[in-house]
This record gives structure tokens, sequence and C-alpha cells, in this order.
């Protein structure tokens, strides 16, 4: 019951904050939108509505490390934490607490990107619904950069990592607005060690039907996934157990 | 007289640095015991090892006769904490904060909304019931804290400045507030307000580097020290002068 409980009221404290609403779900769609729009004056293959719209879902997934960077790092500041860890709760109750709000966010964010995304033009397929579904492996990994940031930063300091850092690595990184072998070299490379590329990667092969074009990107992503949430768990236990 | 708190040489130490020094004293259940200190003194500190957020270096406490090394859950049944910050989930209403921290403490539905509303009155805090706690003053967040603190009705209470930042009304309302609750509750305090620990607390402990210098009632440290006022006891204590 505590995980419920915990978890409605990070829920609360993200919903109720209209700046999170808009970047979270607003301005994804206003991208979706905005490039749909150029797509239509000045024809990209990158921008066609079933290549963006796998790209748009996993950068609008970059928030979701915001929200919980900035929910936790409050937190922390204003005590309110030290209070609840003077509480019969438990760190599975806090990890829980705080990650499935923002997974359920990132697939709620995902099905209204790809609604949008059919409004304007997409074709409803069966492989739409894989490719939503996948996006936790994405959203895991920035839930958890965000609740590492969280555990161990100011909030200014996690709110601007996980704000102006992560959104930007993940949009310059990850292929979306720019084919990264018109780059190449050292900053491809970087992209690739990365998950992000591949995430999208593996959105816009899954919603082609072109399954067995999302590996090995499948295997960057869940690997990052795992280690991530690992080291996430790790570190919030440590700080809550801190000596 | 039952003992709720009894602190055997609890000592903290961060590498070489001791912030708590082989700490020793004990609290009588219902008491209302005031922890002084310059900044850097270690009040926090003992409050956080007594309240198991920190694991102390060397020595042990029990309260209530739960050891806070061994049994930290049991502790956490026991007590509640009121820290120096405000400490509310700022987009969550009034009575959202307190059904929130009576949910943690196991409430059902039916419990937690009469305990809110129970607490809602206590603290009159009807009127804002419904309005999201970052837009109270701070005196009403502070009271709000407060309260959050209580609706689990621990039997242990640990109030880390609680009046810090207030104008002088608000923080007469919270002492009156407090001490309705030393009828029912044994309550720690710590303060740099030297006029409240002697208008609230039924003993003082001063502390200085790390270690308890003196212990006694404000009248009993004014008399130790042969000063004329409490604020020269203290001055007297934290400046180099001791009992054993």
């Amino acid at each position: 019951m505590r995980i419920f409980l915990f978890a409605g009221r990070t829920t609360k404290e993200i919903v109720r904050d209209p700046l999170s609403i808009f970047f979270g779900l607003g301005f994804p769609i206003v991208l979706l939108l905005l490039l749909s729009a150029i797509n239509r004056s000045i024809p990209v293959t990158l921008f066609d509505i079933n290549e963006i719209t796998p790209g748009i879902a996993v950068f609008g997934l970059s928030f979701m490390g915001l929200f919980a960077a900035q929910v936790i790092s409050k937190d922390r500041e204003n005590s309110f934490l030290t209070r609840l860890f003077t509480t019969p709760m438990t760190s599975k109750d806090f990890i829980i607490g705080y990650s499935v709000p923002l997974l359920v966010m990132s697939i709620a964010q995902g099905i209204i990107c790809y609604i949008v995304a059919i409004l304007i033009g997409l074709s409803i397929t069966a492989s739409m619904i894989f490719s939503i579904l996948l996006l936790i492996l994405p959203s895991l990994i920035f839930v958890s950069i965000g609740l590492i940031c969280g555990s161990l930063l100011s909030e200014k300091a996690a709110v601007g990592i996980c704000g102006a850092l992560l959104t930007n690595l993940s949009a310059w990184l990850s292929g979306i607005w720019f084919d990264l072998d018109l780059v190449g070299g050292l900053f491809k490379d970087i992209a690739y060690l990365l998950p992000f590329v591949h995430a999208v990667a593996m959105g816009k092969a899954v919603l082609n039907g072109q399954y067995s074009a999302m590996f090995p990107h499948l295997w960057w992503v869940l690997g990052y996934a795992i280690i991530l949430t690992i080291l996430a768990i790790v570190i919030f236990r440590k700080k809550m157990q801190a000596d | 007289m039952t003992i709720a708190i009894e602190v055997q040489s609890l000592t903290k130490k961060y590498d070489k640095k001791t912030v708590v020094d082989n700490v020793t004293f004990s609290i009588n259940a219902g008491e209302l015991f005031g922890l002084l200190g310059v900044n850097g003194a270690g009040k926090t500190t003992l409050i956080k090892m007594l309240s198991c957020l920190i694991k102390p270096s060397n020595g042990d406490a029990k309260l209530l006769g739960k050891n806070i090394t061994q049994h930290p859950e049991q502790v956490h049944q026991l007590i509640a904490v009121s820290p120096q910050e405000t400490a509310i989930a700022p987009n969550l209403t009034v009575r959202e904060n307190l059904e929130l921290m009576a949910g943690i403490q196991g409430l059902n539905k039916v419990n937690r909304k009469r305990k809110a509303d129970e607490i809602i009155m206590r603290f009159s805090l009807k009127p804002y019931e419904n309005q999201r706690s970052k837009t109270l003053s701070g005196g009403w967040q502070r009271r709000l804290s407060l309260a959050m603190a209580l609706i689990s009705e621990p039997q242990i209470l640990f109030l880390d400045e609680p009046t810090l930042g207030l104008d002088i009304l608000g923080r007469r309302e919270l002492w009156s507030l407090i001490k309705k609750l030393k009828e029912k509750t044994t309550i720690i305090l710590t303060t740099h307000y030297l006029e409240e620990a002697e208008a609230l607390c039924d003993r003082i402990g001063i502390m200085k580097d790390g270690k308890m210098k003196a212990i006694g009632t404000a009248e009993e440290l004014i008399k130790i020290s042969k000063a004329a006022t409490f604020e020269d006891a203290f001055v007297y204590f934290v400046t180099g002068g001791d009992i054993q």
C-alpha cells in the first residue's frame, strides 16, 4: 500500500507542474507537427512520418529523466526524503514509487505521440503496439539516469544535467534530426556507443515491421537499461543508508 | 519514571573528525529535552543517529528499549522527525500531505481521513486544507511540518530547530502547540533560541565540539555556572566551563 500511496504522490507532484506537462507532452508533439510540416514543404526521407515518429517518441522520454531528477533532488533538498527515511518505508517502496509513475507516463506519452502521428498521416499497423511497448526500455534508461542524478546532485545541478545536457545529448546523438553518416568519424562512433541512436533505430525497425533489423540495437538498449537500473538502485540504497 | 531514551557512549566520526564524541545521557518518558550548542556542536548529527538516519561509529542508544543499531525498523515505528527544513510535498495539498504520512505509517483509508481531520482541527489548518502546501506562508508550512510528524502519534518526537525563521508570533504559536504535546510524547528539540529552550524544555543539554558539556534544568545550569541569566550560563559552558 505504501508503494501505491508514494507512487500517487510522485504522479501528483509531476502532473501538477504546468511546465512539466508542456515539456513532457506538448513539446514533443509540437516538434512532431513542425517536422511533418517541414517535410511537406521540403521532403526529406529522415522526416517521413514513419521515420520521425519513433525518434520523437524516444526524444520525449528524455524529459522523464528530468522529472525523476527534479522530484528526487527537491525531496532531498527540502528534507522531505529525510522525513520519509524515518518512517517504515523501505528502499523498494521508494524506488518503485518514484519509477513506476514515470514509466507509466512514458508509455502514455508514447501513445499520445503515435495518436498525433496517425492524425497527420501515419498508417495504423500492429507493429505500432510493439514499437510503443518497446519504449519501456529507453524510458528505464532515462528514469534511471534521473534517479542517479537526483540522488547524488543538488536540485540545480540535477535539473541542469538532466534538463539541458541529457535532452541535448539524446537529441544530437540519436540520429533523429540528421543522418549520423553525414557527420561520420568520432561523432558517429560516440553516438553508437550511447543508447539513444540504438533506441531510435530499434523503434524505426519495429514500426516498419522489419523485426530482424531491431538487432543488435535491442541488445544495446537492453544492456544500458539493465546496467543503469541496477546502478540507480545501488546508489539510492547507498544514499538511504549513508553513514 | 520510565526511561524513553538511553544513550550510551554514542560517537560519530567522519574520517579523522569526531562530530559526536562519546555522548551518554538519558531522557525520561514524557520529558521535553532541549539540545543546545553553537553551529557544528553535533546536535543534528546526534538526532540523525537517534532517528537511525546515520549509523554511529561507536556506542549505541535504546529508544523505548529498541536498539538503534540492531533494530532501526522497530525504532522507525516509534518515532517521528520534523527536520530543520519544512519537509513537505510542495504540490500536494495540506490534507494530501497529512493523509500521505498517515498512509505511510500503515493507516487504512478511513483512518487516514479521520486522523487528518483530527490533526487539521488541532493545528487550525482547516482554512488551508485544500491549498497546495507550497503556497502557504513560512509559518503555516512549519505548522504543517509539525502536524505531519504527529499524525502517526509517535511516542518519541525529534524537532530539529522547529521555529527557525519564524517571526515572534509564529514562534509563540508553535511553542503553545509543542507544550501541549508534552503530555503524551517524549520530545527532543534542538534550537538556537535560548529563550525557546528556557520556556519549553524540562531539561537542557549543552553540546560543544561533539561533547555533552552540561545537562540540567535551566535553573540548575544557571546555578552551576554561577551566571546571572540563562544566556550567560550557555556562554559559560560553550566557552570552556564544564560540569561532570
